[in-house]
């Protein structure tokens, strides 16, 4: 496979797996956060931390028992009369399958960082806020984010240094025939040129430093500009 | 839902109605969430107690249909997956300890201030975070030290996260205070004496913290143990349950009825072996969730 292809699947698949990612934890914490009964809350939590524990072969396996030709969500579209598609042989359902399973296993994991930060906000600001006459939601919306901002901003900055090193070990599960035209990143491709076949160890290994190089370079944008503009950085 | 308690705690102020509308929709949303959350691994489980044929045809939903233990019956007989269990647990054993002799005295020494040369050693430790030589080198590294189809190349690398040692540093800056230490030195302790006799004994929840979470790690992992072992009697159980699960989704081919047999035959296992392989990290989960937020926590002080 040639280069860029690889760059543009791993790239399509890290940036879209950010932008559905990265706030949903956050909206999450939020939402949690502001629930009248703490215990309901802690009892979604416990539920929503579940799945991260489950291991990626476990999660394809899932996926596959789900999606595949004679899996659940093909019954029931069948029942209702729709055709049956192996989603793991379509590459138009790689990414969505990819990006979804994926924060079905860790939105509730990633939240629990915002959820202590959100426990050390000051209840004094709440309660000038409510006799101010604000709203629940609109203290949520100028109170509690507000209180996240600077570890809001510290996930961003690890997350775009680490955008380019997408979970490979996932895809690769997930990798058919059918959906290998998207499916297939650089580290995926990397393995296969360097450790299997005949190996092409020095390409692979060239490639796979390029994607290095561009991790720390996204990581060293982030930082500079998240400190131009405000006063987290990492260093 | 236990409105009073949290209405009393929380605002002292009567509920708008506006807010009232916040709270339902609120709820609403997670209430689904959990469902998504929860309906999948529900539907494993009625899956694996169901008559396979239900499954298939779509019959099962909500409830299982024709309860049998065949799954669980056939699956005693697979040596593979009991000998991929055996596998897991001993790599997962020698992962956990050899990474807390490693982890914890590391995490204590980058916490002193007192260390030499100590913002050397955090930039040493934090270059591999973010900068890697890749997968080639590393494999050629292990082949090099002689350890490719060794349990060694299971276990050795996993043994520290740079992750896990900056927690344990986090936890021991926040947690044992200064003047402790002083202390116990005044009182003609040595370094050793220091770590082992006090230390140790104040850090149990992040011992059990990092025990937790490298556990985890090599319990799930399957990508090293591909990569380095030839010898499929070595194989753990997350190598194992690829070639259950996954290895024959790509394969298949030919004519519908062959397929449908195949699937017949091998669909209920799977779905026995995703609980069978999961039982131990779920029924354990519930316990030690406590640890596994406070973790999260720890690492979480500094930002």
């Amino acid at each position: 496979m040639q280069f860029w292809p690889l760059m543009k699947n791993t790239f399509l698949l890290c940036i879209i797996g950010f932008v559905i990612g990265f706030p949903l934890p956050i909206i999450i914490s939020l939402m949690l956060n502001a629930m009248k009964s703490k215990k309901m809350s802690k009892v979604l939590q416990t539920i929503f931390n579940g799945p991260h524990f489950i291991s990626l072969v476990v999660l394809v396996g899932m996926l596959t028992l789900f999606f595949g030709r004679y899996g659940l969500v093909n019954n029931i579209a069948a029942h209702f009369g729709g055709e049956r598609v192996s989603y793991f042989l379509e590459s138009s359902a790689f990414r969505p399958l990819y990006i979804l399973s994926s924060n079905w296993q860790d939105f509730g994991w990633s939240a629990i960082i915002y959820i202590a930060a959100l426990s050390n906000v000051d209840l004094g600001q709440h309660e000038a806020a409510i006799l101010d006459g604000a709203s629940r939601f609109q203290r949520v919306i100028h109170v509690d984010l507000p209180a996240i901002m600077p570890m809001i901003s510290v996930m961003l900055i690890m997350s775009i240094g680490g955008l380019m090193g997408v979970g490979y070990e996932k895809a690769l599960l997930m990798q058919t025939d059918g959906n290998l035209g998207v499916s297939e990143l650089i580290a995926t491709y990397v393995y296969k040129q360097g450790l299997t076949g005949v190996p092409n160890q020095s390409y692979a290994t060239a490639i796979g430093l390029f994607n290095s190089v561009i991790n720390v370079v996204l990581l060293i944008i982030a930082n500079t500009t998240s400190k131009k503009f405000s006063e987290n950085s990492l260093w | 839902m236990s409105v009073k308690t949290a209405a009393k705690k929380n605002s002292p102020i009567r509920l708008g109605a506006g807010d009232k509308v916040f709270y339902t929709i609120n709820t609403i949303f997670l209430a689904l969430m959990a469902l998504i959350v929860l309906y999948p691994l529900y539907f494993i489980v009625i899956a694996s107690i169901s008559d396979p044929d239900a499954v298939l045809g779509g019959r099962v939903v909500l409830y299982p249909v024709q309860l049998t233990l065949d799954g669980f019956r056939k699956i005693l007989e697979r040596a593979d997956i009991w000998r991929g269990y055996l596998n897991t647990i001993i790599y997962t054993l020698l992962t956990v300890v050899l990474s807390l002799v490693v982890t914890i005295p590391a995490g204590w020494a980058l916490s002193r201030r007192t260390l030499p040369g100590k913002k050397a050693f955090m930039i040493y430790f934090i270059i591999p975070m973010f900068f890697g030589g890749g997968l080639i080198p590393f494999y050629n590294v292990m082949s090099s030290l002689g350890l490719v189809n060794t349990m060694w190349s299971i276990v050795l690398p996993s043994i520290l996260s740079v992750w896990n040692l900056f927690m344990t540093k986090t936890f021991f800056e926040s947690s044992i205070p200064d003047g402790l230490i002083e202390a116990a030195k005044i009182d003609g302790a040595g370094e050793y004496r220091v770590f082992t006799s006090l230390v140790l004994p104040l850090s149990k929840a992040i011992l059990a913290v990092m025990a937790l979470y490298y556990a985890i790690g090599q319990w799930n992992s399957y990508f090293n143990a591909m990569i380095f072992l030839q010898d499929e009697t070595m194989y753990p159980l997350q190598l194992v349950l690829k070639e259950i699960l996954i290895a024959s989704e790509s394969t298949v081919g030919g004519s519908g009825e062959t397929i449908l047999e195949q699937f017949r035959l091998a669909n209920q296992i799977k779905y026995v072996s995703v609980i069978v392989s999961s039982v131990p990290v779920l029924l354990l989960y519930p316990f030690v969730q406590k640890y596994f937020s406070q973790g999260v926590m720890i690492g979480s002080l500094k930002g």
